[in-house]
């Protein structure tokens, strides 16, 4: 990575989902310097993985490829996959970062033709779909990766695969001799973006995420509804495949919860309110959805959607916080025990699947470098932090519009760093 | 008028159970998710499920409250504790309720659980020991010569085998075994209720 040039007037960014994107590219097309950098093998993140974004029901990937041909496009920012920051060390406009990329054993010469991919056997999960299908040892992260360039698993190199994938390769793109590479660079402002992650589900125990296979979360459900995804867009339930017309949403699982959660993930009300639609998308007046529920908290404009999807005859609401899940050994229905509070009936539901609406947890808990971290997790915006900022859902639970109006305001304080480096700043 | 409205909504039995009830500052915090309700073990053979009861308080709904049966069907199992989103000590409220409540005499006279602790509190307080066989017997007897004789043959083998292994003797009928000072053991129950009734706050 010599080809790298940084100086204490570069921006760097973590993390390449929609917040790292954001703060990036505001700060390279102000005419800064910016490396961003992202652990995975392409940028996207978590909204590369939904299906459709609340309120307008519009395709990530719209405006993800906006994003990506302003990425291309922009001189000023190098971007640098698989790659992590290992170390930070220094002050306000004078960082010394050490980053780690991980070798993808695929060079520039890709066309993301395929070949490799259909050479090779060995199949492993597959991380863009949280693990419900396989994917390939040679593989594509996604339909809309940037780069679009293959990867090799590192578990099939030394195997005959890597040998087969070489061998398929036209252009001489498979290098297999790849090792993983350490940089230091020095930049003058980081921005810290590197975003959320789903509450670990099977922490729920009375909700049996991890005994009965028709209890699943709301992104497992995303990716269900995306032709993309593992079950090419169709809402089939686990256990049988049988088509879920009968769906449950449970909010606040592992949110505004003291076992679990403190805070209120922000996200999940829209997020099931949405995945409504998504059912009646599918199956017509024969879709049925129910959501159970503490409070909806649609706040603002997007109360409207909620509003809409409340007058839908064929969503039902239950104010009550489910508290048990067991399974019908029949016919593998969760059935859902609880309370409602209002009018307090005990029921007994049974329906076909259930989508826990699943809690934002911050998806790094042990920063390389000192910064203030409250007491979910998210980082603090304090004067002792120096020249390092946060972004999107490392500051908080939020939404894409809240992210990326964070990101903004974030590159916009990095920028007043590298200004004041430069001593450009009146 | 203005005044009607504002005694009406005043609430002084949130204040009361707040200010009266052990653990009782906890209930203004309960979000009425409907988790302790549903995993409650014995929730449906209950009148009131803790969440109700807690709406009730809020609701100034003092009679019916004091008078449930409820808070006596607790089994103190726990889950509800372990369960709770913002942790409220909901059995602890439970027992503080029934105890409130039996201390002003409105708790309802004929609840099993509440007879059986009355009749546990003066066993063990009368020597500083529980005396098992006068207990049991009393237990069995509770609802009724007919009854109690039918729950005593049943329960004799379990008798026979306590004798056996000395964890029941036959000799306690005649006053049983207790602590060496009787008589300072009661000052210190006597005390302590007066130091519990001095806390007590009084609500009109």
């Amino acid at each position: 990575m010599a080809d790298i040039i940084a100086t204490n007037e570069t921006i760097l960014v973590v993390g390449g989902g929609i917040s790292g994107m954001t703060a990036a590219l505001e700060a390279a097309e102000f005419g800064k310097q910016v490396i961003l950098v992202e652990k995975t093998p392409s940028v996207g993140g978590r909204v590369g993985k939904l299906y459709k974004y609340f309120p307008k029901m519009c395709h990530p990937t719209c405006g993800m490829e906006i994003n990506q041909r302003r990425l291309k496009m922009n001189p000023n920012l190098r971007l640098l996959t698989m790659t992590e920051v290992s170390a930070v060390e220094g002050e306000e406009g004078n960082y010394s970062v050490t980053l780690k990329t991980a070798p993808r054993y695929v060079n520039e010469s890709c066309t993301a033709c395929g070949a490799c991919g259909t050479a090779v056997e060995a199949e492993f999960d597959n991380e863009h779909n949280y693990n419900l299908n396989k994917r390939k040892g040679a593989y594509l992260p996604s339909a809309m990766a940037h780069p679009q360039r293959y990867v090799l698993d590192p578990a099939i190199i030394g195997t005959p695969d890597a040998t087969k994938a070489k061998e398929a390769c036209k252009f001489g793109a498979i290098d297999l001799d790849m090792q993983e590479q350490e940089t230091t660079l020095t930049v003058g402002a980081i921005i810290w973006a590197t975003g959320w992650q789903p509450y670990d589900a099977a922490k729920i125990q009375p909700y049996g995420y991890d005994r009965i296979q028709n209890v699943i979360t709301s992104v497992e459900f995303e990716r269900m509804a995306d032709p993309h995804g593992p079950t090419g867009g169709k809402l089939l339930r686990p256990s049988d495949n049988a088509e879920a017309k009968n769906v449950a949403f449970i909010q606040c699982a592992g949110s505004r919860d003291r076992n679990h959660l403190k805070h209120c993930s922000r996200i999940c009300c829209m997020a099931s309110l949405k995945q409504t639609h998504y059912v009646e998308d599918a199956y017509g007046d024969d879709g049925k959805s129910t959501i159970y529920y503490i409070d909806i908290r649609a706040i603002d404009r997007i109360d409207d959607f909620h509003q809409k999807v409340k007058a839908n005859p064929n969503v039902t609401f239950t104010k009550s916080k489910v508290a048990r899940i067991d399974e019908n050994k029949g016919n593998g229905n969760p059935i859902l025990r609880g309370v409602d509070t209002e009018g307090y009936n005990r029921y007994d539901n049974e329906h076909d699947l259930v989508v826990l609406a699943i809690g934002m947890e911050p998806s790094v808990s042990d920063f390389p470098m000192k910064v203030v971290v409250n007491e979910n997790g998210y980082i603090e915006q304090a004067e002792s932090n120096g020249g390092i900022f946060a972004a999107g859902c490392s500051t908080d639970a939020l939404d894409v519009n809240r992210a990326v109006q964070s990101a903004t305001a974030s590159a916009l304080r990095a920028v007043q760093v590298v200004n004041r480096v430069a001593g450009s700043e009146g | 008028m203005a005044t009607d409205a504002i005694n009406y909504y005043r609430n002084n039995f949130l204040k009361e159970v707040e200010a009266n009830v052990e653990e009782g500052h906890w209930v203004k915090m309960c979000m009425q998710c409907g988790v302790c309700a549903g995993s409650c073990p014995l929730g449906n053979a209950w009148e009131h499920t803790p969440q109700k009861i807690f709406m009730m308080i809020r609701a100034g709904k003092r009679d019916e409250v004091l008078a449930s049966d409820a808070m006596w069907m607790c089994t103190s199992c726990y889950n509800c504790i372990a369960r709770c989103p913002r942790e409220l000590p909901i059995t602890h409220i439970m027992h503080g309720l029934a105890n409130y409540a039996h201390r002003l005499g409105l708790a309802p006279k004929n609840q099993p659980t509440r007879k059986f602790a009355i009749l546990f509190w003066n066993n063990l307080t009368k020597k500083g020991r529980v005396n098992e066989l006068k207990l049991g017997i009393a237990l069995y007897f509770m609802n009724g010569l007919v009854n109690g004789i039918k729950v005593a043959i049943k329960a004799m083998p379990l008798g026979m085998s306590m004798m056996k292994t000395k964890r029941l003797s036959p000799m306690e009928i005649l006053g049983g075994h207790g602590i060496k000072d009787t008589s300072g053991f009661h000052a210190i129950l006597k005390k302590a209720r007066e130091i519990e009734d001095a806390k007590m706050t009084k609500f009109d």
